[in-house]
């Protein structure tokens, strides 16, 4: 029997999980996927759940439910990967032997990187909203918070969501006009890049948000360390702001395993070729989702469509077929602006966010880079597709895995 | 698009003075767009500008922090040689486009 092990049980190792079972022939192939964690969780639920919109059981479930029967399911920290021996090795010692090896360990959050941030204030009045305990300390936090400044703050990019620290801030003026204490918050929006929007349509088209919701932004910021015991966050440019509760987006890194293994590039993501997903040091080694060093959103929906490519193209790898260059960067995101409305935008490696109509060129239903209801209800409504759609590799319809350039007022990146 | 007048050359920027084409960069452009941001390039400048021009041709992303750990000057520095946001003006001078998010 040839061996395809799977590291990592997320979002985009759950989807290959699925999508090989079918296509892989039961007589030749075993399939083993290897997570450390018991429970799956639904990220894009992070957002929600420190304004009390979601619940934390909505957001967890048991990782292996979404694992075929087929599949071997390995609850096990990884300790090594030996490329040059095709070998995996657990952490109490067990080796596994691979023929084809798919690496989708993710990206997470490293607050220890940035002196001040993992200090003695870390879930008190500096928090995360990336993980799970981040968010659900938050939620507690808000519940009792009687107002002051709130600084939403971006480390350094890339980070897995791009987007979601400015939903972020929206969704919390929302939560403290409801609270009918939004006057008492002061609501700054701090990133180390030149605006809360940084492509020339969204700008143009989006900036109208944030003097809307009244949403300060402080732009070309490089956080050098958080100075907890005045609660400011200051940058190298000795710029300082001012905070009494900092939501910080931490910096975001691969698993330090791609780096125990000599696999990782300097942030700890995999060299991966952008087209194809295969690794670029080893043919056996592909890669997908949050692990690659991809230059496309670190994102459910490039998962979801790179997991479409990459199993068309394990397929050919192992019929001795050259490997098809296929992925483009698709992603496509809901974006909340808070107040029951949101955004969508649709793009890939070379067409920026534009306004057009989703997913039927000229009908819609969804209204691109322009606020809606029907856009929130999308949002909202994709949680039940992750769970019972998306992770199972359940195509979704009228959805192509890259982006379609019909209905669009196009713009090339540049 | 945008066309900017650099000696005897043509090139393309964006409406924020980025080029659009790699190819039409040479020294003579970064040092005219230096000079509009008053800044005079010295041998330092170049070693970071080679820099984070390599960084941009492997499609690795650029950070402050990531320019920090790979040695090739302190971050002090950076903002001494480029100051007012080192990222935005070196990339600019650079022949690339500056950092970006996804919107």
């Amino acid at each position: 029997m040839k061996q395809l092990v799977i590291l990592g049980a997320g979002t985009s190792g759950t989807m290959m999980a699925n999508h090989l079972n079918s296509k892989l022939s039961k007589n030749e192939w075993e399939i083993t996927i290897i997570d450390q964690f018991k429970t799956h969780y639904y990220q894009p639920g992070f957002l929600f759940l420190p304004f009390d919109i979601y619940t934390t059981k909505q957001v967890k479930k048991n990782g292996k439910k979404f694992i075929p029967k087929r599949v071997q399911y390995i609850q096990e920290k990884i300790e090594l990967i030996s490329p040059e021996e095709n070998t995996i090795t657990l952490e109490k010692g067990d080796v596994l032997d691979y023929d084809i090896l798919i690496v989708a360990t993710g990206t997470k959050t490293a607050p220890d990187e940035i002196e001040g941030m993992n200090g003695p204030e870390w879930y008190k009045n500096i928090f995360d909203f990336y993980t799970y305990e981040g968010a659900k300390a938050l939620r507690d936090k808000f519940r009792e918070w009687e107002g002051g400044k709130l600084v939403v703050h971006i480390t350094e990019m890339p980070i897995k969501c791009p987007v979601a620290p400015l939903e972020f801030a929206f969704l919390a003026d929302s939560y403290f006009k409801h609270k009918n204490m939004r006057d008492k918050v002061d609501l700054t929006f701090v990133t180390p890049l030149d605006g809360a929007f940084t492509k020339p349509r969204a700008t143009e088209t989006l900036g109208y948000l944030l003097d809307e919701k009244n949403i300060k932004v402080v732009t070309d910021f490089n956080i050098e360390r958080v100075d907890y015991e005045n609660n400011k966050i200051i940058d190298y440019a000795d710029t300082e702001v001012d905070y009494d509760l900092l939501v910080t987006v931490p910096p975001n890194l691969g698993d330090e395993l791609m780096e125990r293994s000599g696999l990782g590039d300097d942030m700890n993501y995999i060299p991966t070729n952008k087209a194809t997903l295969q690794s670029i040091a080893h043919k056996n080694i592909f890669a997908i989702g949050d692990a690659t060093n991809l230059p496309a959103s670190k994102a459910g929906s490039v998962a979801h469509f790179e997991a479409e490519i990459l199993t068309d193209n394990i397929l050919r790898y192992i019929q001795g077929e050259e490997l098809k260059e296929e992925f483009d960067g698709h992603a496509n995101c809901f974006v909340e602006t808070g107040n029951g409305k949101a955004l969508l935008i649709d793009f890939n490696y070379t067409q920026e966010p534009v306004e057009g109509t989703f997913p039927f060129p000229g009908v819609g239903p969804l209204r691109l880079l322009k606020e809606s209801r029907a856009n929130h209800m999308g949002k909202m409504a994709f949680r039940w597709i992750y769970w019972n759609m998306l992770l199972k590799g359940i195509h979704i319809p009228f959805v192509s895995a890259t982006m379609s350039e019909k209905g669009k007022k196009l713009e090339k990146v540049n | 698009m945008l066309k900017k007048q650099i000696g005897n050359k043509q090139i393309d920027v964006n409406e924020e003075g980025y080029l659009i084409e790699f190819k039409q960069w040479d020294r003579e452009v970064s040092e005219c767009i230096a000079g509009e941001c008053n800044i005079v390039m010295t041998e330092r400048h170049w070693e970071v500008i080679e820099y984070i021009q390599d960084k941009h041709h492997k499609e690795e992303p650029l950070s402050i922090r990531g320019i920090k750990k790979s040695g090739v000057i302190n971050i002090k520095e950076f903002y001494a040689l480029f100051p007012g946001g080192p990222l935005k003006k070196a990339t600019m001078i650079a022949g690339i486009p500056k950092p970006k998010s996804c919107i």
